[in-house]
């Protein structure tokens, strides 16, 4: 019997030393001192035993145990150890490309827009959106933009196959600013409220001109508003889109819809207002088209107009992306070579 | 319109450098686009006098030249054969910037030795001076010049281009631009004078006008000169028109178009012998008309548009152009000169229909007042007169049935601090409008602004605050925030659901696109099916400058495929695009339908690590897959029904359904349909309708605890029919009691389970929430399973 424990600790010992891992450990623990382990059977073999052979093997045995036991935890700590110094001593190349998964983008126009409504929408305004084949009312008329007004000679138009009494009166709408009218038409000051959406010229591409353009109209309506707040909103949207240090400008510009009408224009963020190629060697930059809500407009809506003025504002978010990211040519947005998407 | 400021300067006094003329013009609304500079550079060059010329000790063909300078005399060697005592000429002093005649390059003017004699300057060519390629003689000005003054003084411009907006009809004018620089720089204008002397008998006795339409035609004035000799015009005025880029023709032709920039108002002269006795009316031409036009193009006329015209025939087409029939010729002696004043409208759509638009219907159709055309007349009968050598008969023709009356606009005080956001005192108010020419009176609270006839454009309060806001400048305005209430949002659900679309296809790995709204119908015949396309035809654009953009897509998958080939060719593996967007449905004669649709398209090869393309091209589970991660990211459960999708392969397409209603097709194009849109190699599309998506898409789903019992996982092999889906089996999996979820983790078809037959292998999850589950539980459940799988679909176990 002693023999037994003798050989079971010889043999215990030596695969001790050759287990090099956590998993071996364990099972060199399963294997000798588990439930079912060899030491385990040995205990339960001593039952048959006279009582003073049982105390005595007992003993043995037990002591065997314990020395098994620390010897097993010394082996652990030292398992433990050498897989540390393998952790600390290695060298991952951390330049290897990760395992990531391809990752998609938003169109850069798509993220300009949206960094623009979000500056408008936190100052109030609600998004909206209208359609982009519009009537010809909605496009011109109601806009004071009959059709003999010398004003559609700057608005090249698409007109689309559908004719009331033999004439064509649907276009792809050449602005956003048929929403003012549709929203106003359906609700009551005070309203703020920002529309982004498609629009389309029947003009030449180049450089600088794209026939298909994505716009934002703004519009406030309320009792009190003034040029000043006009200028209040769209340049603290200035601030937000060219940075904080921006400085804009107003100047008199002329739509049908608006009285009185202006048009505001950014310091160029590429040479500071010094003049160079971005900003026509001028340090201002046009950026949008403005306005006072024309009161004519806000009477034929059922407004009282000698209470109620607004203010109207429309830009052209494709423009407003190319200043961001100073792209120079406007046609690049619709090729959608990904070689340019990626970059965003 | 091109303005001369040399020209302006006739009218209004200019002490502001060219540039910031230009931006006080610019921000009180006229915009100068760009400022052409004539002798910017002549710094250092002078206008001088030449004295004495001798001939040079030491050269035959070189003199000196002795030049008054004003107090200064410099002698200079000259090479020029034209050099003369007495005449006036360009000095350039040493340090002046000229152009070397040989390399036409920019140089400074350094002292010489020429042929042992010091030269200390230069007289100059007008190659030397940049003004033309002239060098054969030096440039001999006018003997008025005054000796001294700086030859930019003397003769340099600068020509200002000036958007004039469709409002400011009055400023296609040098008078109407010289008002605004006057009130810009408190001057006062001085306005070109129209007396003359009438040396012939009464007009009246001789001409006749009729105005038969007074709704298209609201003043006609004549006047009568007699005598004109036909010639140049002199050469001050051809400049003047060369400087506002017109071609200076005759003295007669040249003396309209003067006083058309002058003053704004068209004028025309005929020919008075060709019109046939002296009677004019001015009437809607008759069906059938016809007249030729002075540029000699005929034209058919409808019983809208105005002609001038004599007893019988009409001469000229109203506002528009004159006609061949009574242009002023060689021979012609006298003239009558019109100045009328015709409908805005009715002179737009002639000149647009007879595409015949021209310097004076351009200004006619931005409204003119009446009150201009005598002032016109009288202005250009006085031309004539003086430079045409004419006799102007007594008297002038003005049939004037709707007299113009001065409109007074009342303006509130309130109402302009309203519009401003800014309270200028009185005082204030009223100089910037007097400085207009504007009358501001006032009657307690309001201002009484009487408009100046010019300004067609005021007509209202608001008129009135942009005319002082322009004038105080838009920048001095103050600068507020918006008060008050904010308004309630105004839901977009199908907006929002839109941009969480375009979120999670990117978040997924799919780059987004933007195409145009306008295609072929080319393009849309290869993904539409043709009952479809003939039962409801898309929109077309009628006036499209390209037949690529020519019709309404009624899907954006032709879109999406054309996204796809431009980029094949330049990438290895995997390209998958997306587009939001809108498709415009036809509804007769209806706005369109403008449906929201989510348009997917990949093809190309699995990468590895290293980004590299692999053996394995992408198919139409991963396809799927982007479209399932927009379901899951929406919290919609959806159907995939095998179906037949016309432009995709049979078998390979699919039916999306949410509640048993499609809302997206997906499936491989049909090599075909790739092949038409020159995509090489296999592409898989899907297409998602938004506008059906959106009843399915609820509120936050209810939250559901976790359960704090643990689950039991077993797997099952099944052998079934090849013609039996894995979806299929998974709702029936799923319907049994306990199961939470049942994963397919393997397919197989092959010899091992035989022809026609396939296995899969289904991980079932089972948990209670109520319960650990028990191991008697499990099986029990698990063997009812099998059972009703066997019952419904024929399944077996595999061993
Ligand atoms: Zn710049």
């Amino acid at each position: 019997m002693i023999d037994e424990l003798k050989r079971i600790e010889e043999q215990a010992r030596a695969e001790l030393v050759a287990a090099a891992d956590e998993a071996s450990l364990e099972a060199w623990r399963v294997t000798w001192l588990g439930r079912k382990g060899r030491l385990t059977s040995v205990l339960r073999g001593l039952t048959d035993l006279p009582i003073e052979k049982r105390r005595r093997m007992g003993a043995a045995a037990n002591s065997l145990k314990q020395a098994l036991d620390s010897a097993l935890a010394l082996r652990q700590e030292q398992v433990q150890k050498e897989r540390l110094a393998i952790i600390e001593t290695g060298r991952l190349d951390v330049t290897l490309p990760g395992r990531t998964k391809r990752i998609g983008r938003l169109h850069p126009v798509t993220q300009t827009l949206r960094d623009v409504l979000a500056a408008f929408v936190s100052m109030g305004f609600s998004i909206v959106e209208g359609p982009e084949v519009e009537s010809d009312y909605y496009n011109f008329e109601a806009l004071r933009i009959g059709k003999d007004h010398p004003a559609r000679d700057t608005m090249d138009t698409l007109y689309v196959d559908i004719t009331h009494d033999g004439e064509y009166d649907v276009v792809m709408r050449t602005h956003t600013s048929p929403n003012q009218v549709r929203v106003m038409e359906k609700t009551r000051p005070p309203i703020r409220v920002v529309v982004p959406g498609r629009c389309y010229r029947n003009e030449a591409t180049d450089p600088t001109h794209e026939w298909m353009q994505t716009q934002i109209e703004l519009l406030a309506v309320d009792e009190g508003i003034s040029l000043s707040d006009l200028k209040g909103t769209l340049y603290e949207f200035a601030k937000r889109i060219f940075g904080q240090e921006r400085k804009v400008r107003f100047r008199c510009d002329y739509f049908p819809f608006v009285e009185p009408g202006a048009e505001m224009a950014i310091d160029c963020m590429i040479c500071g207002g010094a003049g160079c190629r971005t900003c026509d060697g001028e340090g201002w930059i046009e950026v949008l088209g403005s306005g006072m809500v024309h009161p004519e407009i806000l009477s034929n809506m059922g407004y009282d107009a000698d209470r109620y003025t607004g203010f109207a504002a429309g830009l052209g978010i494709e423009r407003i992306c190319m200043l961001r990211y100073g792209i120079e040519d406007i046609r690049l947005f619709y090729a959608n070579d990904l070689r340019f998407l990626k970059q965003f | 319109m091109r303005v001369s400021l040399r020209w302006l300067a006739e009218y209004v006094d200019i002490d502001l450098p060219p540039r910031e003329l230009a931006h006080r013009l610019t921000m009180a609304g006229l915009g100068v686009d760009s400022i052409e500079r004539m002798g910017g550079e002549w710094e250092g060059i002078c206008v001088g006098l030449v004295t004495k010329v001798e001939p040079h000790p030491n050269a035959d063909r070189l003199k000196l030249a002795t030049v008054d300078l004003g107090g200064e005399q410099m002698t200079v060697v000259c090479g020029a054969p034209n050099v003369a005592e007495g005449q006036k000429i360009a000095f350039g002093r040493v340090g002046a910037h000229i152009i070397n005649p040989n390399t036409r390059e920019a140089v400074e003017l350094t002292p010489a030795r020429i042929r042992g004699v010091e030269s200390a300057g230069m007289v100059l060519s007008e190659r030397e001076l940049g003004m033309s390629d002239e060098h054969v003689g030096i440039l001999v000005l006018d003997e008025d010049a005054p000796v001294g003054m700086p030859l930019q003084e003397y003769m340099g411009d600068s020509i200002f281009d000036i958007s004039v907006t469709p409002n400011r009809g009055d400023c296609l004018s040098m008078v109407g631009i010289a008002r605004e620089v006057a009130a810009l720089t408190g001057k006062k204008v001085r306005y070109p004078d129209g007396t003359y002397e009438e040396a012939g008998g009464r007009i009246a006795e001789r001409v006749s006008v009729e105005i038969a339409d007074d709704d298209l035609c609201s003043r006609y004035v004549a006047t009568l000169i007699d005598d004109v000799k036909l010639g140049d015009s002199p050469p001050w005025m051809q400049e003047r028109l060369i400087a506002a880029g017109q071609r200076p023709i005759n003295n007669i032709v040249d003396i309209t178009n003067y006083v058309m920039l002058e003053l704004g108002q068209p004028l025309h002269a005929f020919d008075f012998m060709l019109l046939g006795g002296g009677k004019i009316v001015v009437r809607r031409a008759r069906p059938g008309e016809k007249m030729t036009t002075l540029d000699g193009v005929d034209h058919e006329l409808e019983p809208d548009m105005l002609v001038i015209a004599n007893a019988s025939d009409a001469v000229a087409l109203a506002g528009v152009m004159g006609g061949a029939n009574s242009e002023v010729r060689e021979d012609t002696r006298t003239i009558l000169l019109e100045s009328a004043n015709f409908n805005s409208a009715s002179i737009r759509r002639t000149s647009t229909r007879l595409k015949a638009r021209s310097e004076a219907s351009s200004r006619f159709e931005k409204g003119l007042s009446p009150e201009l055309s005598i002032v016109a007349a009288r202005r250009a009968t006085k031309l004539l007169v003086e430079l045409a050598g004419g006799r102007a008969a007594t008297g002038v023709v003005d049939v004037y049935p709707r007299k113009a009356q001065p409109v007074v606009v009342q303006v509130p005080r309130r109402r302009l601090q309203t519009i401003l956001g800014l309270d200028l005192p009185t005082p204030k108010v009223r100089s910037v409008l007097e400085g207009l020419e504007f009358g501001c009176g006032w009657h307690e609270p309001d201002y009484l602004v009487t408009v100046p006839y010019w300004r067609m454009d005021v007509r209202i309060a608001d008129d009135v605050a942009e005319e002082v806001a322009r004038m105080v400048g838009y920048d001095e305005l103050p600068v507020t925030n918006l008060r008050g209430e904010i308004p309630s949002i105004i839901p977009q659900p199908l907006r929002d659901l839109r941009e969480r679309a375009r979120d999670l296809l990117a978040a997924a790995g799919m780059q987004e696109v933007i195409n145009y709204s306008l295609t072929t119908l080319e393009a849309l015949e290869q993904v539409v099916p043709p009952e479809l396309l003939s039962e409801q035809p898309p929109l077309r654009v009628v006036n499209s400058l390209s037949s690529q953009h020519e019709y309404l897509r009624t899907t954006l998958r032709a879109s999406v495929l054309q996204s796809l080939a431009a980029n094949l060719r330049y990438s290895e593996g995997e390209v998958a695009l997306f587009e939001a967007a809108r498709a415009y449905l036809p509804r007769g004669s209806d706005l369109p339908l403008e449906e929201e649709h989510v348009t997917g398209v990949i093809s190309g090869w699995h990468e590895d690590r290293w980004g590299h393309p692999m053996e394995e091209a992408v198919d139409l589970y991963d396809a799927k897959g982007y479209l399932e991660a927009l379901f899951a990211g929406m919290g919609v459960e959806a159907e995939f029904a095998q179906a037949d999708v016309f432009g995709m392969v049979p078998g390979r397409s699919a039916e999306v359904r949410v509640e048993g209603e499609t809302v997206a097709v997906i499936g491989q194009a049909h090599p075909r349909v790739a092949a038409a849109f020159d995509v090489d190699g296999d592409a898989y599309v899907f297409e998602m309708v938004l506008d059906r998506l959106l009843p399915f898409v609820r509120g936050p789903r209810r939250y559901e605890p976790v359960s704090r019992f643990p689950p039991v996982v077993q797997d099952i092999a099944l052998i079934v029919d090849e013609g039996v889906t894995a979806g299929h089996i998974k709702a029936i999996i799923e319907k049994a009691p306990l199961v939470r979820e049942a994963r397919l983790f393997d397919c197989y078809t092959g010899e091992q389970v035989g022809a026609g037959k396939k296995s899969l292998a289904f991980s079932i999850t089972y948990q209670s929430s109520g319960h650990s589950l028990t191991d008697e539980e499990v099986a029990r459940a698990q063997r009812g399973i099998v059972e009703r799988l066997k019952h419904e679909i024929d399944a077996t176990l595999r061993s």
